[in-house]
C-alpha cells in the first residue's frame, strides 16, 4: 500500500467539516486511581477550564474529605447495630479461647460415635446425591428455557423479557426462603429441599445461561443462521457446541454450592445430613456431631478437588 | 444432418438462456430502503440488479449501509420498503419456508469469520449442509458419506486438507476465512455474499482469500457481492463496482471509469486524507 497526496498526517475517515463540528474530545491527563474518586455531574469543557487552578488542589482535599467520610459512615453505622443488638466486639473477641477450649474437649469424635459413622456416610451420600440431582435437573431447565430469554435466539422480546424477569425473581429468593415457604405444602421431606434448591439454581443458572450464550455464540449463530438452518439445529450445532465448557464448568460450581446448601436447609426439612447434625447436637452427642462435621468438610474439600480437575481438563 | 440440426437448436437454447438470464437477473433491489429503530436510515431509495456469474464489490465509509445491503438479501435484516427480488423470489414477501429456501441458496462470509471455534475444522464445513438436510439430522449432526467426501473436496482446494481434524480456535486468521469460504461453498449456493471478508486479516493472507473468491467466481460460476473496504483490491478484483454513501448508490459502473473523484465522493472526504493505490 502507497501514501498518496498525504498533505496532512492524519488518516481520519472525517472530513474537515465533519471534523469542526465533531472535535476530538481532549484528552484527560488527570491518572486513572485519581479519577475513580471523581464521579461527579460531567463538566463542559469551558466550565473546566475555568475551574482548573483551584480544581487542582481540590482533588487532594476533595479526596480527604471523602475518605474521612466513608471512614465515619462506617463506624457509626456499627455503633448503631451494636446498640440496637447490644452487641460487644471485645466480649466476643474475648469469648473466642472459651469456645476453642469447649470445641477442642467436647466437639471430638470417640468411639461410640465411629460406631454411627455408616449412618452419618448414608445420609451424607444422600445429600449430597440430592444436590447433584437437582443441579443436573436445573441445568437442564434452565438451559432450555435460558434460550427464550437470550437476544441471539429469543422467539419474541416480550417473552425475552418475561424470561429474565422469572428468573431474576427465582434467583433473588434465598433458596432457605424457598425452603420454609415449601415446607407449608409439602412438609418436611426431601421433596421441599428439592424443590427449595432447584428453584434457587434454576434462577441462578437461567441468568447465567443467557450472558453466556449471548457472549459465545452470537457471531456463530448469525453464521448458521445464513445457511438456513432451523432454530433446533443452530441450537445443536452452534449453541451448544460453543457454550458447552462454560455450562460445565457452571455447573460444577452449582454442585459444590448446592452441597452445603442442602446440609443447611436438611436442618430445615428433616432431612439428610443437616438434620442429623442437628439431631445429635439437640441430644448433646457432641462427638457424634462433629464427626458429622468432619465428614461434611472432607467432602466438600474433594468435590472441590475433583472439580477443578475436570475444569481444567475441559477449558 | 441431423447433428448439424441438434448444435443449433442447442445454439439456439443456449442464446435463449442467456436472453433470459438478462431479462430476469439474479438478485434485483428495486427502491430498497430501510430504517433501524424507526429513526435511523441506513438505506434510502436503493436499486440495482446482478446478473448471474458477477463479481460486484461495494465499496463505501463505515456506516453507510454495506452490510445491511447484504444483510437484506438472506433477510438476517428486514428491508422497509422497496422489494428484493432474488432468483425468482420476492424476499419482502417470503415466509418462513421461502427465506429458508434463499438462504440454503446464499453463502454468507464474514468478517469474524464466525465460525463455531470449538468444533473441528471439518464440521464447520459440514455445516454448510445443514439448511439441505432435515432438523433431525442436522440436530446429531449425521452427515452422508457423500457430503462428507465432499467437505474433505473443498479442503483440500483450498489448502486445509492439514487442518481438517484440527478445532478452529488452533488456525490463523486466513485459515479461519478460508474454512468460512468452504462452509459457503458447500451449500452449493448460486450467490455468494461477503461482509468485510479480509477486513482483519493480513495483506497476504487477504491476497490468498481474494484469489479464491475470484476463483470460485470464475470456475464454478457462483455469483459474488462483497463489501470490502480496500479500494485498491475492489478495482483490482471486481468487474464492477458500487459505491455507496450515507445509504445511497453513488456509483455503479465498471472498475476503468472509477476515477479518483468520485472514490473521494464516496468516502466524502477532501483529497489527501485517503490512503489507497489508486493513481
Amino acid at each position: 500500500m502507497r501514501f498518496i497526496n498525504q498533505t496532512k498526517a492524519s488518516s481520519s475517515p472525517m472530513s474537515n467539516n465533519e471534523r469542526k463540528r465533531f472535535p476530538r474530545p481532549k484528552r484527560d491527563w488527570t491518572p486513572v486511581w485519581e479519577r475513580r474518586f471523581l464521579v461527579g455531574p460531567k463538566m463542559t469543557p469551558d466550565a473546566e477550564k475555568a475551574k482548573r487552578p483551584e480544581d487542582q488542589m481540590s482533588i487532594f482535599a476533595k479526596r480527604k474529605k471523602t475518605f474521612t467520610l466513608v471512614i465515619l459512615a462506617v463506624a457509626g453505622l456499627y455503633l448503631i447495630s451494636a446498640l440496637v443488638t447490644s452487641f460487644s466486639f471485645f466480649e466476643g473477641i474475648e469469648s473466642f479461647p472459651k469456645a476453642f477450649i469447649w470445641i477442642t474437649t467436647y466437639l471430638v469424635p470417640n468411639a461410640d460415635s465411629l460406631t454411627k459413622l455408616p449412618k452419618i456416610l448414608d445420609k451424607l451420600i444422600e445429600t449430597a446425591f440430592v444436590a447433584v440431582a437437582v443441579t443436573v435437573c436445573a441445568a437442564i431447565c434452565s438451559f432450555f428455557f435460558s434460550l427464550l430469554g437470550t437476544n441471539t435466539t429469543k422467539a419474541h422480546p416480550a417473552i425475552a423479557r418475561a424470561v429474565r424477569v422469572i428468573a431474576a425473581f427465582f434467583r433473588n429468593v434465598p433458596d432457605v426462603v424457598w425452603a420454609m415457604l415449601l415446607l407449608f405444602s409439602f412438609g418436611q421431606n426431601v421433596l421441599t429441599g428439592f424443590f427449595a434448591l432447584f428453584f434457587a439454581t434454576f434462577g441462578l443458572l437461567t441468568r447465567t445461561f443467557i450472558e453466556t450464550i449471548d457472549e459465545v455464540s452470537s457471531e456463530c449463530v448469525e453464521a448458521l443462521r445464513a445457511t438456513g438452518a432451523s432454530t433446533l439445529q443452530v441450537v445443536f450445532q452452534g449453541i451448544i457446541p460453543s457454550v458447552m465448557s462454560v455450562i460445565i464448568s457452571w455447573i460444577l460450581y452449582m454442585i459444590e454450592t448446592n452441597i452445603r446448601a442442602s446440609t443447611l436447609i436438611g436442618i430445615l426439612t428433616a432431612t439428610g445430613i443437616g438434620y442429623q447434625f442437628d439431631m445429635y447436637y439437640k441430644q448433646m452427642n457432641y462427638a457424634s456431631a462433629s464427626l458429622v462435621v468432619i465428614t461434611i468438610v472432607v467432602l466438600v474439600i474433594a468435590i472441590e478437588i475433583t472439580s477443578t480437575r475436570i475444569r481444567k481438563v475441559i477449558m | 444432418m441431423d447433428g448439424k440440426r441438434e448444435t443449433i437448436e442447442k445454439k439456439a437454447h443456449g442464446m435463449t438462456s442467456t436472453a433470459m438470464t438478462a431479462e430476469a437477473p439474479l438478485l434485483e433491489f428495486q427502491n430498497v430502503s430501510k430504517i433501524y429503530d424507526k429513526t435511523t436510515k441506513a438505506l434510502s431509495d436503493i436499486s440495482f440488479k446482478v446478473s448471474e456469474g458477477e463479481f460486484v464489490s461495494i465499496i463505501g465509509p463505515s456506516g453507510s449501509g454495506k452490510s445491511t445491503i447484504l444483510r437484506c438479501i438472506n433477510r438476517l435484516v428486514a428491508a422497509t420498503q422497496g422489494t428484493i427480488h432474488f432468483d425468482g423470489h420476492d424476499i419482502g414477501l417470503a415466509d418462513k419456508r421461502e427465506i429458508h429456501q434463499v438462504r440454503k441458496k446464499t453463502g454468507m462470509i464474514f468478517q469474524h469469520y464466525n465460525l463455531v471455534n470449538r468444533m473441528s475444522v471439518v464440521e464447520n464445513v459440514l455445516h454448510g449442509r445443514l439448511g439441505h438436510k432435515s432438523t433431525i439430522s442436522g440436530v446429531v449432526g449425521f452427515y452422508t458419506e457423500k457430503e462428507k467426501e465432499k467437505a474433505f473436496e473443498i479442503l483440500e482446494k483450498l489448502g486445509l486438507s492439514d487442518q481438517a481434524y484440527k478445532r478452529c480456535d488452533e488456525l490463523s486468521g486466513g485459515q479461519k476465512q478460508r474454512v468460512g469460504i468452504a462452509r459457503s461453498i458447500m451449500q452449493q449456493p448460486r450467490l455468494i455474499l461477503c461482509d468485510e471478508p479480509i477486513a482483519s486479516l493480513d495483506p497476504s493472507s487477504s491476497k490468498v482469500i481474494m484469489d479464491h473468491l475470484s476463483d470460485i467466481n470464475k470456475t464454478m460460476n457462483i455469483t459474488c457481492l462483497i463489501n470490502l473496504h480496500q479500494v485498491h483490491v475492489a478495482l483490482k478484483y471486481s468487474q464492477r463496482i458500487i459505491g455507496i454513501t450515507s445509504g445511497n448508490i453513488v456509483y455503479d459502473g465498471p472498475p476503468e471509469s472509477l476515477t479518483k473523484d468520485l472514490i473521494y465522493e464516496i468516502y466524502q472526504s477532501n483529497e489527501g486524507e485517503l490512503i489507497t493505490d489508486v493513481e
